[in-house]
């Protein structure tokens, strides 16, 4: 089964931003990051094309000052499972090892039937904090 | 499944001399199978005038199955004559939005954009919309999908008697991210896979889109690229832009002949019917 044409189209849109922006499917699962987001996260979506939710929630070792973030925490995950727009600052260690800080604002994808059919984060590095 | 156009044309009628043989009306096509007493109407374009005059007295149901709200895919519900038989029993589908159907819909059909007011059919007509997921419509099975092209729109997939149909008529494909490479990321594949009869938006060549991405058609390329992607077996060129006479339809369809394909293509027109 194909992507709905929701997440084709913010596909589309992510790719042709200067702001990262990081997008899940209905089940969580990540399905693309752009390249704006690659800078901050350290990672080619390329390289991964995919992954799992249980993966991407932990990969990156999301932390709040020196406490491990929980996933039902992250922004992205507030927006898919309550359905409602969520933002947050917190740390990531990304992909080349670096510790960065992040705020980030997510917003569930409501087809225009209601359905939830994927989350959309999108996300800056707050410099030098 | 017989397949039967009705109206080809995109956006507004056409009629005049330089638009006899494909046709001037718009998107309407049908579609029957094993049991006469029931027809599936894919659009309301101003051709479905024709269609709803030679609709005889053995068919008791009919399915209209709306691909959008656009204005020349419904512009003939209101001259449909079956919606005035009060033996006929009518759905009208569409796709699902944030308003109700009948909201949508009665924005044309009452004054002052037309004089009769849905109350006012005489046939027990119904709207509904689309479900998620594959449903039964008369002796046909029917899956919906939404696809990009402005507003809401689906594409269809008809199923029956062992053939399929898919039924894009304005859609955009190369509006995604890998076209035409992946067809998980390709809007309306799932609804196009395989199908025996692929009836797709054609409207410009490569240069008009070039001029008019995003606004949700496709050039003729880009639908045979579409078919060989999605595996159809033939592709039926549809919605041709206003401007085209048929000269220039016939010269289209020879250089989409033409092209590396897998796929048997032919020009949509008016009064085409294809067994599938």
């Amino acid at each position: 089964m194909g992507a709905p044409v929701e997440l084709i189209l913010i596909r589309h849109l992510a790719s042709r931003l200067a702001v990262p922006v990081f997008v899940v499917d209905r089940a969580g699962d990540l399905v693309f990051f752009n390249e704006p987001a690659e800078a901050v996260l350290g990672r080619r979506f390329e390289e991964i094309r995919s992954m799992p939710f249980d993966d991407w929630t932990i990969a990156f070792l999301p932390s709040e000052g020196d406490q491990p973030l929980a996933v039902e925490d992250l922004p992205l995950v507030v927006a898919l499972r309550r359905g409602i727009p969520a933002h947050r600052a917190f740390g990531i260690r990304a992909g080349d090892g670096a510790r960065r800080t992040i705020e980030a604002t997510a917003f569930p994808l409501l087809a225009t039937g209601g359905e939830l059919v994927g989350a959309v984060a999108m996300f800056w590095e707050i410099e030098g904090a | 499944m017989r397949v039967t156009f009705w109206g080809t044309r995109g956006s507004i009628a056409t009629p005049g001399a330089e638009t006899t043989r494909y046709g001037g009306d718009t998107s309407c096509v049908s579609i029957s199978a094993s049991d006469p007493t029931h027809l599936l109407v894919l659009d309301a374009g101003s051709g479905i005038r024709r269609l709803g005059l030679r609709i005889g007295q053995e068919v008791t149901r009919i399915d209209v199955m709306l691909s959008h709200l656009h204005l020349d895919h419904i512009v003939g519900l209101g001259f449909f004559a079956p919606l005035f038989r009060r033996d006929l029993s009518i759905t009208i589908w569409g796709p699902r939005s944030s308003t109700p159907l009948l909201d949508r819909l009665g924005r044309y059909l009452s004054p002052p954009l037309f004089p009769v007011r849905l109350r006012d059919l005489e046939s027990a007509y119904e709207l509904r919309d689309v479900p998620v997921g594959a449903f039964d419509v008369g002796p046909l099975t029917v899956t919906a999908e939404p696809v990009i092209h402005p507003d809401p729109a689906v594409g269809y997939r008809v199923e029956g008697g062992g053939g399929t149909v898919a039924y894009l008529p304005d859609h955009e494909p190369a509006l995604g991210p890998a076209f035409p490479s992946d067809p998980w990321w390709t809007s309306g594949a799932d609804v196009a896979a395989s199908a025996d009869l692929l009836i797709h938006d054609a409207q410009y060549t490569g240069q008009e889109y070039a001029e008019r991405v995003g606004w949700g058609h496709s050039s003729v390329d880009d639908a045979v690229a579409f078919a060989d992607l999605v595996g159809a077996r033939e592709l039926a060129l549809f919605h041709h832009d206003p401007s085209r006479t048929d000269d220039q339809v016939d010269g289209l369809l020879a250089a989409a002949q033409r092209v590396r394909s897998t796929v048997d293509v032919v020009g949509a027109r008016e009064g085409l019917s294809i067994t599938v």
